[in-house]
């Protein structure tokens, strides 16, 4: 047994089991077969929409005047990229994405920095931490804006009442900076999860070696911990920026998308649920694409070298 | 993890400046205990909130010892003539429950084909399901609207559910690949030398070995599906809206409800918060679509 298992696992698993149709042709499909459910259903439900989508995109079409609906090539890209509303709300959303995916990684960082060593109850805090991203995000948006963030009643205002502060309209004063500020508290969970795997990662001898030397705690995080972090902080920063790009639930419930708030998704949602703009709803719908897209380059780059490193090893 | 948490080596001879190390051992704990506990915080407080009567919740400053009391929760349930949340949460139930076995009837035989028995250029179809968790919800969003519309599927759990699936499967497929993976090629063969069929190899030496991340993979499908709002926003109404819709409700609510807010909230939250901490082990792997482990 041993001996026929020396081959690369690929070709060993790929040789045929009992019950197998003799014909070459036939076995790849039976191979094939399992997947391609789960592939055509797929690409039915997610990538065929996504070509309407792109369709709708070269047409002005507003759905209220369907009669009016004609071919208007890339026009509506044009109507996107000058309209100053869209315009801002692409400002908005590159800003929203770099600030939270930025904060929450920095955030992440010290907080597994912190629990990556031994002290009591350990394990409640680290349940305690991730509670926040385990808060349905509407809640959550729903807790900012009435239960902390309320001008007069809010905890926040509340706290800051006992040692005579100012009482600021947070959500009126800085309405970016509150959505941040939520979505912050949801991510900041997500990062740290990544980042603590990552360190729990480190060769420890490399370290006590280092030490013994007579590194410092800085130098060791600088040219040990940091270099070895590296990979993990792209994939933290990515995935974020992923889920975070798209972000609609902050938005609609902590300002609806009033006060400059308005991100991509939030304005192609009311485009054409509110304004019933199809094409530019589409056209604009395909900017986040192109956008996500750029991101997921990266992403994909960063996940298939762990990914490969996980399988060679 | 957290259970070798506990274990503190005890040296037998303390080296010069081991006490400022204990020291700064300490603070940092003490720093780590603050910031989960500040974190947790506005849980806590929705918490506390949600037990409190109306009147004492919404006073400033906060009143932290008022009386506790069921009413938030009585008014949420419909007690006060307000909707009624049961037909929104059985809705969520049903679109989670329904589209997370639906992922795992699709993503489990797709796994199998990219790990036990991998398909030719196996790695290239595994990045094809990745790549597809990376189109924005919005980009298809539109067309799925005005198929909807014209099929006459608007207002129908059946369509969330599909949609749901189809969010989830890359997820799962990834997830699944990897816990399967896991499984030794050698005991699979020596079972099928030994005479074992392909259900016999599934059953005994398959699943044994991969129900815990199958487990996990599903946990945080239902999550995902019970979180989501954009798509249950724009395709349902009053007949198949679900939790998340049911709580926009509450987006321009005015006067005394912060009690019912934080009840509808944590009630809401609940399922999720309990399927998180059940996962927390694998959460880090689901998230990061197996890319940690």
């Amino acid at each position: 047994m041993t001996a026929i298992s020396t081959p690369p696992a690929a070709t060993t698993r790929a040789t045929a089991a009992p019950g197998e149709p003799p014909n070459g042709k036939l076995r790849a499909w039976a191979t094939r077969a399992p997947l391609l459910p789960a592939l055509i259903f797929l690409i039915v439900v997610t990538q065929l929409p996504f070509v309407a989508t792109l369709v709708i995109s070269l047409f002005d079409w507003n759905s209220l005047y369907p009669d009016a609906r004609e071919f208007a090539g890339l026009a509506n890209y044009g109507e996107v990229l000058s309209d100053p509303d869209l315009r801002s709300s692409v400002w908005t959303t590159i800003l929203l994405t770099v600030t939270v995916v930025l904060v929450s990684l920095v955030l992440g960082l010290l907080l597994a920095l912190l629990l990556d060593r031994r002290f009591k109850g350990r394990g409640i805090v680290r349940t305690l931490l991730i509670a926040p991203f385990l808060v349905v995000p509407v809640a959550a948006a729903l807790l900012w804006k009435h239960v902390l963030f309320n001008p007069e009643y809010g905890l926040f205002n509340g706290l800051l009442s006992y040692v005579g502060g100012p009482q600021p309209d947070w959500i009126s004063e800085m309405p970016l900076l509150a959505v941040e500020a939520s979505l912050i508290w949801q991510w900041t969970p997500f990062m740290m999860l990544i980042l603590l795997a990552g360190l729990q990662g480190r060769d420890h001898q490399q370290i006590e070696a280092a030490r013994v030397d007579g590194a410092s705690d800085w130098q060791i995080f600088r040219h040990l911990t940091l270099p070895h972090l590296r990979r993990y902080l792209e994939l933290g920063a990515l995935l974020g920026s992923i889920y975070i790009v798209q972000n609609f639930d902050a938005v609609f419930t902590l300002t609806s998308g009033g006060l400059g708030t308005a991100n991509l998704p939030y304005t192609v949602y009311q485009t054409f649920y509110q304004a019933h703009e199809n094409g530019l709803a589409s056209a604009a719908g395909v900017l986040v694409v192109i956008g996500s897209i750029v991101i997921a380059t990266f992403a994909l780059r960063v996940v298939s070298s762990l990914f490969r490193e996980e399988v060679s090893r | 993890m957290s259970a070798t948490a506990v274990r503190t080596p005890a040296p037998a001879t303390a080296p010069p400046g081991a006490r400022s190390k204990r020291m700064k051992n300490t603070g940092l704990g003490v720093l780590a205990w603050a910031a989960g506990l500040l974190f947790f915080l506005p849980i806590a407080w929705m918490a506390l909130t949600s037990f409190h009567a109306e009147t004492d919740a919404a006073t400033n400053p906060p009143s932290f010892t008022a009386a506790l009391t069921l009413d938030g929760y009585r008014e949420f349930f419909g007690a006060g003539g307000g909707a009624s949340p049961w037909p929104a949460l059985i809705n969520s139930t049903v679109a989670s429950l329904t589209s997370t076995l639906l992922v795992l009837l699709l993503a489990l035989p797709a796994a199998y084909a990219l790990s036990i028995r991998p398909v030719k250029k196996w790695t290239d179809v595994l990045f094809f399901f990745l790549s597809t968790k990376m189109l924005p919800a919005v980009a298809g969003l539109l067309p799925l609207y005005l198929f909807a519309k014209n099929a006459g599927l608007l207002d129908n759990i059946w369509l969330l559910v599909v949609l749901y699936t189809s969010m989830n499967l890359p997820i799962a497929v990834w997830m699944m690949q990897s816990f399967l993976a896991e499984v030794p090629v050698a005991v699979i063969e020596a079972a099928q030398l030994d005479g074992a069929r392909l259900p016999t190899v599934l059953a005994r030496i398959v699943a044994p070995i991969a129900a815990p991340g199958i487990a996990a993979t599903a946990l945080i499908c239902f999550i995902f599906s019970w979180n989501e709002l954009l798509f249950a926003r724009v395709l349902t109404g009053v007949v198949a809206g679900t939790a998340p819709v049911f709580l926009t409700g509450f987006i321009t609510s005015q006067g005394l409800f912060l009690a019912k807010v934080c009840a509808a909230s944590l009630v809401i939250s609940l399922p999720v918060l309990a399927a998180g901490f059940a996962a927390q082990d694998k959460l880090v792997q689901g998230l990061s679509l197996g890319a940690v482990k």
